[in-house]
């Protein structure tokens, strides 16, 4: 009688393991439930953003603290024939530009952007993978550049245009302008010291501290101010948000 | 009714513990497989602040299309089939470290895990605070799972430890209070190992680390953390077998029963 129901119990706990995973896999695949599970990362941005100091700073570190080495991911060289030639000759013709809704629009060579004022920072580059980082980062804040176009009160996001291409789309990103008037949200050109390398971004890439490393992105050319982020891409505010479910808001 | 007027039965199981039982076991094995998922990420652990390919890891599954392995400090196991090189249920060889059997989904979707395992970590952290609470309030904790003075002696701990070596003594344990062990484990899992991965797990976050920096500060580095996180997830996988284990050894169906229903327990009269 117990062995029976002992074994009916293991043999349906296999057969309810198996149904489980499948019905995993199910579940992930159903929209709804996708934007059920998606309802907790709004939760976790809500929370986040109400629980501290919303100008709060990263955690900065002393040069004793740096990563031996500083991983590069995803493009680690755009490639193309322009991105070559500029980078041939240092970057002299290369022009970041601000678009959108700005009441003075304009564009800036690398050596304007290093005659502004600079931030030097010591921070932890922690990346959606899951590992993370330290290096340190020198350049101009964003915030004076918003400053510098200035940035129209209907603005609500900023959006990032990359020379690089993943899978054939433009790399692009976004944040709100909360993070983009923070103190440690600058657009460095240099890393530990020297001239941003080409696998990190060179000649300049968005430091965002308090979110994932997806969202740093490189080899920038262009900040867009948009009132929404519906028509940049496919709507969701990044290439990682438009091309996978992750989320616009990474700072878990 | 006992007959001995010392002797008294009330419900084995509170509705409360019930309740949060089936949640907390949903929620932990959700979270455990959606982990593994994030895991395949990056299946190397540090120790420290940073960690990355090219920094020492104390514990790394290695991949390739031939064979996979687990390295440990300077242990190198061998693991294909297993971890890091293993079939699919197609027939295909997959080189990600845990094998899409152990993980949600089942197919490595590093933003589909991260969802699901969000979601039910936001279920797991509610559901624990509250039936700490409602344990705390209806005594449960000091009634059933407080260790007395004379429970933590050496002699009653090696007589507990006797006791899950009999199966006539584990079969009768499912009608008496708790021994010593098991409320050593009990208590260990819900106020140390639980608490812990909400800790880890909120120090991993790079916005918390900017609102609470006592996380990392605490927890030795964002690494660590990361590296604790697994260390635990893996503490509770122990426990969860040995649990079972027990759970089979001491009448399965009467046990089951009573984490649905409630059961009976008898009393001594202290």
């Amino acid at each position: 009688m117990t062995i029976i129901t002992r074994r009916k119990l293991i043999g349906s706990a296999a057969v309810g393991a198996g149904s489980l995973l499948s019905g995993c896999d199910a579940l992930n695949r159903n929209p709804a439930f996708q934007n059920i599970l998606a309802s907790a990362e709004s939760a976790n941005f809500a929370v986040q953003r109400t629980l501290g100091d919303r100008m709060q700073l990263a955690r900065e570190y002393s040069l004793a603290d740096l990563s031996p080495k500083f991983r590069s991911n995803g493009t680690r060289d755009p490639g193309t024939v322009n991105y070559a030639a500029s980078a041939a000759q240092g970057f002299a013709n290369w022009r970041l530009r601000l678009t959108g809704l700005f009441s003075k629009p304009q564009q800036f060579s690398l050596s304007a952007l290093q005659s502004l004022p600079q931030r030097t920072q010591i921070t932890r580059h922690d990346c959606v993978e899951g590992w993370s980082a330290i290096g340190q980062w020198t350049g101009v804040p964003l915030k004076v550049l918003l400053d510098l176009g200035q940035l129209k009160k209907s603005a609500r996001f900023l959006v990032f245009h990359c020379a690089d291409r993943l899978g054939g789309r433009p790399y692009y990103e976004s944040i709100d302008l909360l993070d983009g008037f923070h103190p440690q949200t600058i657009l460095a050109h240099r890393l530990n010291g020297e001239s941003l390398p080409v696998e990190n971004g060179a000649p300049l890439r968005l430091r965002v501290e308090r979110q994932l490393g997806y969202k740093q992105a490189k080899y920038l050319t262009e900040v867009e101010a948009v009132a929404s982020l519906a028509a940049i891409g496919e709507g969701k505010g990044g290439y990682w948000q438009d091309v996978a479910n992750y989320e616009w808001y990474a700072g878990i | 009714m006992p007959k001995d007027a010392n002797i008294s039965t009330r419900t084995r199981h509170g509705v409360t513990t019930r309740l949060w039982h089936w949640a907390n076991a949903l929620c932990l094995m959700v979270l455990l497989m959606s982990g593994l998922t994030i895991f395949n990420a990056h299946p190397r652990l540090y120790w420290g602040e940073y960690g990355a390919n090219d920094d020492y890891a104390w514990m790394a599954v290695g991949s390739s299309e031939r064979m996979g392995y687990l390295r440990l400090g300077d242990l190198r196991i061998e693991t294909t089939g297993f971890l890091g090189n293993w079939q699919d249920h197609q027939g295909r060889t997959q080189t990600w470290a845990f094998p899409g059997w152990a993980t949600i989904p089942s197919t490595y979707s590093l933003a589909d895990g991260r969802r699901w395992h969000f979601f039910f970590a936001w279920i797991f952290s509610v559901g624990l605070t509250l039936f700490m609470i409602r344990s705390l309030w209806n005594r449960h904790i000091q009634r059933d799972l407080h260790l007395r003075r004379k429970e933590w002696r050496p002699s009653h701990i090696w007589n507990a430890f006797r006791h899950h070596l009999n199966l006539r003594t584990i079969r009768r344990s499912s009608e008496e209070e708790y021994n010593s062990l098991q409320k050593l484990s009990y208590i260990g899992v819900i106020f140390i190992l639980l608490p812990l991965m909400i800790f880890t797990g909120l120090a991993m976050s790079s916005a918390m680390d900017a609102n609470w920096p006592f996380l990392t500060g605490i927890l030795g580095g964002r690494q660590s953390a990361r590296s604790i996180h697994f260390i635990i997830a893996f503490l509770l996988v122990l426990f969860f077998l040995v649990h079972i284990v027990m759970v089979v050894l001491s009448g399965p169906v009467r046990q089951i029963k009573a984490m649905i229903f409630g059961g009976e327990r008898t009393e001594r009269a202290a």
